[in-house]
């Protein structure tokens, strides 16, 4: 039997992040009442006409920048037509003939070494609005709030083999995106959408398979499901004796399966012609200049920056430079305390742990700078033991509180007093003869015990290195 | 004197004066109406109410003093596809019916500034399609000069208002004849600007690229103040441009002396009426007397406008009218089952018969496989017409022809048989393929005693020259 290889092209559609909609003045914002950003243009009433965003164009051009398209001069847009109830005009204005950006390309980095993907085109037009079923009462809504708010298309070349470089791919792209502060790319939100365009060849061939295209992929997770779904799905069916179709499939993630959307025959035909309300934009070369001498700090330039004059490890720039929001609030508290490795930590290991814990991303962090650079300063010197430190970070990372009022508040300092500690050491041992026998016999995890027991009767505060020295101090003499 | 009789310059001077009451202005055009309208039909909605309320304010600022507004009191009708908010605005369309616009078209808020009454919106064929008003929803207009005959259209609404007195002014729009020919068959005058000029925010699009709202008087001057009044570019239209300010109506008084006068006899030699020719070359002889020169010449592509055009126009209101759609406003068919039947039974109903053909004609033109033999085809033929009228613009200040190879038919005798009825827009379209600014002005009777008009025409941004050479034939008549 032959082996086969995927071959993958990817539609992303990036929600850009201007204040207002593309061909109207209406709010972007998320989350409003239904039909509370809208107004005449954006709901397609007759006789409105669309008038250019330029913020658009501004950031369709730094977006195809970054990612080494040519800019073309002449932009044109053209109407997609189609009927659906989420598209008040019944078409959608975007752009076929003379797109914005054209061939660039990205690299990514995969276990397999380094990839040059390429993109073959950036479009510019804009998003639908919602429907919503109401199924008890049998009857549809539709909230045009998002109708009208900017997106771009990028289109890659079929570069990528399998779900890791698609990954990386979408990462990169992620990345790219967020740095320039054009979208912020959420999946889960939508504001970053990707849709699978994926065929099969016998490897080594140049004849390449029919492809399918696969949509409704919400999670990097969903996407590397579906990948390897669909590849299996086409070569087994090939293998079958079985031909693949062109079609478009839709992936339910709960069920781990795709099913069909369109069929070939189905295919839409949108009837594409050149949108007579809008003239042609003119982007001329000292427009572009400008937005590329801009263009804000790249994440591989942030990174050699971080190693260089930060002195942090690698492994450190590499993971905090994985989202603006985290950089961010890495410049910001080590422009407050410094310490930068200490930040690095606190960032890298107990925020990213928490974040996880409760299914957060790194944009959702919520606590300031300030507030991070006290507790970095605290715990650095022993103002808290680590554990304390621990717990009250909790708290900064919960609910933004002012560390230092907190452990003033609760009494966490952390205790230093040789006195003191004695006393309690002295009462523990008493109260556990058999602990100190074990360990006068070599049994080291009973030393541990005796620490655990003075630190509980200190409510945590004691300094945890002298609780040792004291307690070895006293059974040994 | 009739006050009805006045010119709109001569009224708002008396008005501004305190010489004439706008109130009584108003007054006299709604008894006009209340005469008319039964024989005639010009109007789908008049509201009194609210026009009397109009005027009493602008009284009200006269009376105070420093009121400057150039239309001061002037009673306009408003063709039914240009939205005034308030009032319903039907476009002579079932699926429409209902439809009134919480928000103004740009040229109703401009008028209204300069105290302009809006007293009602005319009849008009269904969404401008047709040149009969007989494709109306709302029952066709008949011509005031003699009933038994149609008043064109589609903007016959506007033109027979204007004959029977029913106002002073009146707005059409222009999409491939449709103020030019009317103002023809009712014997009033009607301008289409050069594209761009005024602004189509508000204006119920039939096909984008091609159309302009314009003014229509019973003379030139008030043509020019009305285009005064109304040009200029607005931030909601992308497609309106910004014009060296010169004040229009300055422009009529000028003469012909010097003129270049060119008439392409090609267009209308074969196949026009013999009295509407000779009307022409009356014209022509009267200009001449007045110190133009003028010349006859031939042009190649006259076999191509009207296909060219109907390619075009269709297209664009195939997108144009698929928003409505009985989802959000207007009508909405009483029986269905689903969405996709929603739909069909909507348009199946809400649409005419002229307004479907059309919807079809252009839907085909740009679907995949035709779109280059059809919709790229027309457009590389109207880049040609253009070249040629450029060409000619070189040569001729103006050129002079007929609005219409035939003169105005019967009530009912037009709409059998589309093909020939498409053809006689032969000499209109011309200026909406170039963009041209033309104008029509009643010139001469013909033997039934019907008005003939002759039509203007110079190249973009050069309305001072028509309208120059329009006054003097309306000064010869």
């Amino acid at each position: 039997m032959d082996e086969f290889e995927a071959v993958i092209g990817l539609e992303v559609h990036v929600e850009l992040n201007t204040r207002t909609k593309i061909f109207c003045g209406c709010s972007t914002l998320f989350g409003g009442e239904p039909n509370t950003h809208t107004c005449p243009v954006c709901t397609g009433m007759p006789g409105t006409l669309p008038v250019l965003n330029k913020k658009v164009v501004e950031h369709t051009i730094a977006v195809g920048v970054a990612t080494n398209c040519e800019i073309n001069t002449i932009n044109k847009f053209d109407r997609k037509n189609y009927f659906y109830p989420d598209n008040p005009q019944n078409y959608q204005i975007s752009q076929l003939y003379l797109p914005i950006c054209r061939n660039g390309f990205v690299d990514i980095e995969t276990g397999a070494g380094r990839k040059r993907i390429g993109i073959s085109d950036i479009h510019m037009e804009e998003d639908a609005g919602k429907l919503i079923h109401d199924e008890e009462k049998g009857i549809s809504l539709i909230d045009y709030n998002r109708s009208g708010v900017p997106l771009i298309e990028i289109v890659s070349r079929p570069d990528m083999g399998n779900a890791e470089e698609v990954i990386a791919y979408l990462e990169k792209l992620r990345l790219i995106i967020q740095y320039l502060n054009a979208s912020d790319c959420k999946l889960n939100e939508g504001s970053m959408r990707a849709d699978v365009n994926l065929s099969v060849k016998r490897k080594g061939s140049n004849v390449p398979g029919t492809r399918t295209e696969m949509k409704n992929l919400n999670s990097f997770k969903a996407i590397t499901r579906a990948i390897e779904n669909e590849t299996k799905r086409q070569i087994e069916l090939i293998n079958s004796g079985g031909v693949v179709e062109m079609e478009t499939r839709r992936w339910d993630d709960v069920k781990g399966e795709s099913y069909i959307m369109r069929s070939k025959e189905e295919a839409k035909d949108y009837r594409y012609f050149p949108e007579p309300d809008l003239p042609p934009v003119y982007i001329d070369k000292s427009w572009v200049e400008e937005i590329k001498a801009n263009q804000p700090e790249m994440r591989d330039e942030k990174r050699a920056r971080y190693i260089k004059d930060f002195g942090i490890p690698k492994y450190d720039a590499d993971i905090i430079t994985m989202w603006v929001k985290m950089a961010e609030i890495f410049e910001k508290t080590t422009e407050i305390c410094g310490r930068h490795k200490k930040v690095s930590n606190w960032l890298i290991t107990e925020t990213l742990r928490l974040l996880k814990e409760n299914n957060l991303e790194p944009e959702d962090i919520a606590f300031s700078p300030e507030n991070l650079a006290r507790l970095v300063v605290l715990a650095d010197e022993g103002i808290v033991n680590s554990n304390v430190a621990k717990e009250v970070f909790a708290e900064v990372f919960n609910n933004n509180i002012d560390p230092e009022k907190y452990i003033e508040e609760k009494g966490l300092k952390q205790d230093n007093n040789e006195d003191n500690i004695r006393k309690i050491v002295e009462r523990v041992i008493e109260n556990n003869p058999q602990s100190v026998k074990d360990y006068l016999e070599g049994r080291e995890r009973a030393l541990g015990f005796l620490v655990g027991q003075t630190m509980k009767e200190t409510k945590g505060r004691a300094n945890p290195a002298l609780v040792n020295k004291i307690l070895k101090e006293k059974i040994t003499h | 004197m009739d006050i009805m009789k006045y010119t709109a310059t001569e009224l708002s001077e008396h008005i501004r004066a305190k010489d004439i009451s706008a109130v009584e202005v108003v007054e006299a055009a709604i008894r006009n109406i209340k005469k008319y309208e039964g024989n005639i039909n010009a109007f789908i909605t008049i509201d009194e109410e609210k026009a009397l309320e109009q005027v009493k304010r602008v009284q009200r600022l006269i009376e105070k003093g420093n009121f400057e507004g150039r239309l001061a009191g002037v009673p306009i009708a408003v063709k039914d596809n240009i939205c005034v908010a308030g009032l319903k605005n039907t476009c002579g369309s079932k699926m429409l019916y209902n439809f009134v616009p919480f928000y103004s078209a740009s040229v109703i808020d401009k008028l209204v500034a300069e105290g302009a009454v809006i007293i009602g919106k005319t009849n008009m064929d269904e969404f401008g399609m047709g040149s009969s008003t007989e494709t109306s929803f709302f029952g066709a207009t008949k011509n005031p000069i003699d009933t038994r005959y149609i008043p064109g259209g589609s903007s016959g609404g506007s033109a027979a208002a204007l004959a029977a007195g029913e106002c002073i002014c009146a707005l059409g729009s222009d999409t491939g004849g449709s103020i030019r020919q009317p103002a023809a068959f009712c014997g009033v005058t009607g301008l289409k600007p050069t594209y761009g000029t005024v602004s189509r925010y508000g204006l119920v699009a039939y096909a984008s690229s091609l159309e302009q709202i314009g003014p229509m008087a019973n003379n030139v001057k008030d043509c020019a103040l009305l285009l005064d009044c109304m040009a200029g570019r607005d931030e909601k239209d992308a497609t309106s441009v910004k014009r060296v300010s010169y004040s229009f109506e300055k422009c009529v008084d000028k003469g012909v002396k010097g003129i270049r006068v060119g008439i392409p006899v090609s267009y209308f030699e074969r196949e026009s009426d013999r009295e509407i020719r000779e009307d022409v070359l009356k014209a022509a002889e009267l200009l001449k007397e007045n110190g133009s020169v003028v010349e006859e010449f031939e042009m190649n592509l006259t076999d191509y406008l009207t296909p060219a055009y109907y390619i075009i126009a269709c297209a664009e209101a195939s997108s144009n009218l698929a928003r409505f759609d009985g989802v959000k406003y207007g009508y909405r068919a009483e029986n269905y089952n689903n969405l996709q039947s929603m739909y069909e039974n909507s348009r199946n109903s809400g649409f005419g018969e002229e307004v479907k053909r059309r919807i079809e004609l252009g839907s085909f033109v740009l679907s995949s496989g035709y779109y280059h033999e059809y919709y790229l085809k027309a457009m590389k033929v109207k880049k040609l017409i253009k070249q040629e009228f450029s060409k000619a613009f070189e040569k001729y200040d103006v050129l002079l022809m007929p609005v219409t190879p035939m003169q105005a038919k019967k009530l009912g005798e037009s709409l059998s048989d589309p093909v020939n009825i498409y053809r006689r827009d032969i000499c209109t379209v011309a200026a909406n393929l170039t963009g041209s600014p033309a104008i029509s002005v009643p010139f001469g009777k013909s033997s039934s005693g019907m008005p003939i008009g002759v039509q203007l025409m110079a190249d973009c941004f050069r309305e001072d020259n028509i309208l120059r050479a329009a006054h003097i034939i309306e000064k010869g008549r």
